[in-house]
This record gives structure tokens, sequence and C-alpha cells, in this order.
């Protein structure tokens, strides 16, 4: 489990929505691209690492009750989605770093993988 | 209570809106919160199938104090081959739906595993009916 605000200081990343949210913590991370994906697989409270930046990313956020968003490779949203973020109550941070690299950074500070389970199993 | 939600076809940017308002109104509803998230989870997944598939569609979702029942319903192609749309990683879906991130063919197996209850109603040419089922304990 991991601190969002210990998951900012690792990433170097800027806290670009929920800024006064820093303190919630994280219990897994996934790293995808695939909404779908995320869909199918995450359990709530998990973080997501995406470099996709549409408002479905969002959305899928919202449905599925995770900590929050990283957005990787520097890549920023436009402000209508930030401003959907913001309405959803969901943590946006931005980091530099590349999917592989934020991933790796936040495993080795012992972050887990968001154990793959069926939804009823939760 | 009874909500009805309109899905905009070929809109992506206001794609889950409807599932937005029927999970807020669940959550107002005091529905138990895992129960919540499987709701909004499925219907999400049926509002971007209508959207991708059918241009559009209906979302009907009853609520009880022990049951919701949602029902996606859209005027689109039908599925020819209900069997194979079923198995995860099938798609239709065009490339321009996919580089949004949708489109793997998780969506209806997704929306199986989601529910107490899943069944689909689907003639070629006429549309699709897809009724979810969660009961609240």
């Amino acid at each position: 489990m991991l601190k969002l605000s210990e998951v900012q200081r690792a990433l170097e990343a800027r806290s670009i929505v929920g800024e006064d949210k820093l303190d919630r913590e994280a219990e897994s991370a996934f790293g995808a691209d695939l909404m779908s994906d995320v869909l199918a697989f995450t359990r709530k409270k998990t973080l997501l690492l995406t470099g996709l930046t549409n408002v479905q990313v969002i959305r899928t956020a919202d449905v599925s009750e995770l900590s929050a968003i990283v957005f990787v490779r520097g890549k920023m949203p436009g402000t209508e989605i930030l401003q959907v973020a913001k309405n959803c109550d969901i943590p946006v941070l931005l980091t530099k770093y590349t999917m592989f690299e934020a991933c790796g950074i936040l495993y080795k500070l012992g972050l887990p993988a968001c154990p793959v389970k069926e939804l009823k199993d939760e | 209570m009874e909500i009805k939600c309109e899905v905009p076809g070929n809109d992506f940017d206001r794609a889950g809106e409807a599932s937005a308002s029927i999970k807020k109104a669940l959550q107002r509803l005091g529905v138990p919160a895992d129960i919540v998230r499987r709701v909004a989870i499925g219907t999400y997944e049926g509002e971007m199938n209508a959207l991708i598939h059918a241009g559009g569609g209906v979302i009907k979702a009853e609520i009880t104090s022990n049951l919701t029942i949602i029902t996606v319903k859209d005027k689109g192609p039908g599925i020819a081959d209900v069997q194979q749309a079923m198995k995860e990683g099938f798609s239709t879906a065009p490339d321009y739906v996919r580089a949004m991130g949708f489109g793997a063919g998780m969506g209806l197996p997704n929306m199986m595993k989601c529910s107490d209850k899943f069944s689909i109603n689907t003639v070629v040419n006429k549309g699709t009916k897809i009724t979810m089922r969660f009961e609240h304990k």
C-alpha cells in the first residue's frame, strides 16, 4: 500500500487534480492503455497508470472506483477532461517517466500488482 | 424507482454519463458499495457497446430495495453469432475505437461476470437488448 503523496514523490509527479487528496492510499497498481482490461480486471483502490488521455479514462476510473490516475510520459490531458476528474473526485498525477519506468519505480517501492480476480470474488 | 437515460450515438465525450448518473442514484439510495461498483461497471460496458456498435440506445435502471435491473436497448445491427460475441477477446469494433482503449472483446463477458443474471436478446438488423440483474445482498 502506498499513499498518493509517496507515489507523487517517487515519480517526481505533478498533482494536477486533487492536491488535497494525496493522503489517499493505493492498495495496488495496474498499468494499461486498454480501458476494457481496466474494467474487467481491476479492483477498487487500484492506482491506474496510463498513457491514454481521453475522457473515458476518467469514466473508467470512476465506475471502477480506482484510487487515482497517473498519466505517464508527460502527456497532459485537456482541461475538460481534468474537469470531469474533479467532478468525479479522482486525483490525477502527471509524470515524465514512461509507463515501464513508472511501473518499475512503484513496484520497487513495494506497491503490488492488482490481483486479477473475478469481480464477484471481491 | 426507475431511471431512463439516452445513450448518444458516436459521442465519445459524453459516453459514461448514463452509468455515472445511475451509480449516483444507487449511492443515494444506500445500495451496498460493492453492488454499486458492479452495477456501474456493467452499465458502463453496456453504454460503450451501444455507442460503439449501434449508434446509441436507451438504458433503463429499475431499482427496488433488494434488486437492480439494468436494460440496455439499441436499434443497431444485432449480433449474428452470440456465442462468438460472448468469447473473451472477440470484437468487431473498428480501429478508432481500439485506439480509444475499447473494443478488446471484454465487454459482454464482463457484463456477465458483473451481474447475478445476464441475458441477451438480439435480432440481426433489428437490435439488441441486454438485461442485467443485481441482487442487493
